[in-house]
């Protein structure tokens, strides 16, 4: 059966860890982007409320969405290779 | 509307062809086994990578269809963004390094990689298939509404083009040429698109747009008194609408009776010898004018002309104040007295506020009705779970050497995706106030809004926007030819190609599925790209994502599980998707109210049919896990 990775790749000892990780920073994430359609779909017009600096809440969620999935992003590679250099002796 | 081909805009595309295709013959000197055919070999760095990513997922659906969205309906559009970026963390979080581990060239390897099981490849090849043509409708839709600005051509030379250079790129080096051609792709789309928004902020908001150069076209708006020289002919009323047909010197117009005052509609007539008309005259008389524009701006409580630059924030805020307004151009249909079919765009007065909240598109959430709630939701779900089960964006994956660069390359993707999607609400506005806007195109607002900042800028933005479909079709026809080639033939029908075979056999899937494209590019003419790969993600959110997750994350799966979840999911999403209102409406003439079932955005009911069909089946089959391969 010839289908495995098209690179050798090495054994990952952090996997379980970062698999875990990744599985809480989902939830966190699915659990704003649902509040966020939750709002859009139950009380519509409170997307129109000016919240931040003259913008209304519509546009600092959504563009909140954005900024916060790329923080996230970068606070899972940082935790996730510090799991690696702990755990694995060498690099993969 | 008219457009004239402009030699710049010709020389440029020219260009990037140039570039593109010879990158691709310099690879194919190297692209001699299936790893660097359908992986590129694993070499990609992930910086590369993630911006390769970027110029994969950016695709006409992102740059030309939620920029138009954005132009004609605010908001709305700007909600696709946010869906596809959320969607990312689908992929970050859950898929990227598991997928990287356990697949080779397709994402059916990745599904497969525990069973080795006919079913899974059979039905996992045929998902990929199906939503990656669903996926390609758009960009070829994309590339014939370019060509016609760009190059002057009619539509379909535009989709004959793209396909024959495609099909080129792919043909001749596979995945790594193609990975450069979005790598350059995703690059220019975000520098050019900020220097676009930097226009736009510069240029701040105005009564009177230039277009440029040129003065915004003056709609009339007659009262009784001003009506010397015209005699009404016809009228008619559609909708709460009145709609009035006067002559004057020979010439037939429309105008919409509103406040005692007969204001100007845009209008094409197809008359009942055929003939063509805009604002009653010939096509070549260019009376059809490019529009959106805003009718009050509010500043600090008080009403001016124009308001000089803006930073990001302040434009935003000055669109959204109390008071300001956005005349949107709304479509309507009708046939008059005298046989002709008459397609009007009557001018709507939106408060800027409106805008900049949802609803203007998705009406029945405005409307609080349970069926236009659902849709929303079941949208929303789609683009979450849609782009981690993307085929081509998945293999990209495998182009990478480590889990380690598949983690870090999607977070350059999501960097750079996000950012561009920030830009996708600037540019969109700025289209709709910039009296750029073809009412019979929005998928051009973005292209045409450059046009109102100079040919240069046109010329370069279009040229890119080309180039954005190139890219994202090259990876759709490299993931398909991936599907017939290595999982169907080689694994499915068992042939044990070699390693030459299949690069062969890559080749000549590449070439056929480049066809289908092309046919189904001429097909599908006019319909918003955005709209379309909103469908292509509800598909693949239905067919792949239960069985990825379920496979990663569940032990109890079986490969019966898997196959059976992706048949009912196709089966599902699709049913849904041809018994909606849209195609109804759109290719058999049935009014949306009378639509079959009233859901146009399956997932929520697809998705879910989907997961539990997996649960249900895998947990009936238990004991087929007995051969199970345990991989960590």
């Amino acid at each position: 059966m010839d289908h495995g990775p098209a690179v050798e790749l090495g054994v990952d000892n952090a996997g379980e860890k970062k698999a875990k990780l990744g599985v809480w920073l989902f939830v966190a994430y699915t659990l704003v982007y649902a509040i966020f359609v939750a709002i859009g779909v139950t009380n519509y017009e409170a997307m129109g409320k000016i919240v931040l600096g003259n913008l209304n809440l519509a546009v600092v969620f959504g563009f909140g969405l954005i900024v916060l999935a790329i923080i996230m992003g970068i606070i899972y590679n940082a935790l996730c290779t510090s799991y690696e250099n702990k755990m694995n002796k060498e690099e993969m | 509307m008219i457009y004239e081909a402009s030699t710049f805009a010709v020389v440029l595309f020219l260009v990037f062809v140039a570039i593109v295709l010879g990158l691709s013959f310099y690879f194919a000197r190297k692209t001699k086994s299936s790893s660097s055919y359908f992986a590129a070999g694993g070499t990609i760095h992930w910086a590369v990578n993630g911006i390769a990513f970027a110029g994969d997922y950016l695709s006409a659906a992102s740059f030309l269809g939620i920029c138009g969205m954005i132009a004609f309906s605010g908001y709305d559009g700007f909600l696709y963004s946010i869906g596809y970026l959320a969607g990312w963390i689908v992929a970050l979080f859950l898929v990227a390094e598991p997928l990287k581990r356990l697949g080779k060239f397709t994402f059916t390897d990745a599904l497969d990689a525990k069973f080795n099981s006919k079913g899974i490849q059979f039905t996992a090849a045929l998902s990929t298939l199906i939503v990656s043509l669903f996926y390609l409708i758009p960009q070829m839709v994309g590339a014939g509404a370019l060509v016609t600005p760009l190059l002057g051509l009619p539509h379909w030379v535009g989709v004959v083009i793209v396909g024959a250079i495609v099909i080129t790129i792919v043909a001749t080096a596979g995945m790594t040429s193609t990975t450069y051609v979005q790598f350059i792709k995703g690059g220019l789309l975000i520098v050019f698109s900020t220097i676009l928004a930097v226009y736009i902020f510069s240029n701040g908001l105005n009564l009177k747009p230039k277009q440029g150069g040129q003065d915004y076209h003056d709609f009339m708006a007659l009262t009784e008194s001003d009506m010397q020289g015209y005699e009404i002919v016809d009228n008619i009323d559609v909708k709460d609408y009145h709609f009035y047909k006067m002559e004057k010197e020979g010439v037939f117009r429309w105008f919409q009776l509103t406040d005692d005052k007969y204001v100007e509609v845009l209008s094409k007539t197809l008359t009942a010898d055929e003939k063509v008309l805009y604002n009653g005259e010939p096509k070549e008389e260019e009376k059809f004018f490019q529009v959106g524009h805003l009718s009050k701006i509010v500043v600090d409580g008080k009403e001016v002309e124009k308001t000089g630059s803006l930073g990001p924030f302040k434009f935003l805020s000055t669109i959204g104040t109390e008071g300001t307004e956005i005349v949107r151009f709304i479509k309507e249909k009708f046939d008059d007295d005298s046989g002709n079919h008459i397609t009007i765009w009557r001018q709507e007065l939106t408060a800027g506020k409106d805008m900049l909240m949802p609803g203007l598109k998705f009406k029945k959430l405005r409307e609080k009705t349970p069926i236009g709630k659902i849709n929303f939701i079941s949208l929303m779900l789609a683009l979450f779970l849609g782009t981690a089960s993307l085929p081509h964006i998945l293999i990209r994956y495998y182009t990478v050497p480590s889990q380690k660069a598949a983690r870090k390359s999607t977070i350059v993707a999501i960097s750079a995706i996000g950012f561009f999607y920030i830009l996708t609400l600037f540019m969109g506005l700025g289209a709709s106030v910039n009296g750029v806007l073809d009412v019979e195109s929005s998928n051009m607002s973005g292209p045409l809004l450059a046009k109102a900042f100079g040919i240069g800028l046109f010329s370069i933005i279009s040229a890119i926007a080309f180039a954005t479909v190139l890219g994202t079709v090259s990876g759709l026809i490299v993931a398909s030819s991936g599907a017939i080639a290595h999982d169907f033939i080689d694994r499915f029908l068992g042939r044990n190609l070699t390693d030459k075979g299949k690069v062969f056999a890559g080749k000549i899937a590449a070439f056929s599925v480049g066809l289908v494209a092309i046919a189904l590019g001429i097909i599908f003419k006019g319909m918003n790209v955005s709209f379309l790969v909103g469908w292509a993600f509800a598909v693949a959110a239905s067919a792949n994502l239960p069985a990825i997750l379920m496979v990663l994350f569940w032990k109890k799966t079986t490969a019966k599980g898997v196959s059976w979840s992706i048949i009912v999911g196709i089966v599902s999403a699709l049913g849904i998707i041809i018994t909606g209102p849209t195609i109804g409406d759109q290719f058999f003439g049935i009014a949306k109210e009378n639509a079959i079932q009233p859901l146009d955005a399956p997932a929520i009911i697809s998705f879910t049919l989907a997961l539990l069909t997996l649960v249900v089946v895998s947990l009936a089959t238990q004991k087929d896990n007995v051969n199970k391969i345990d991989i960590k």
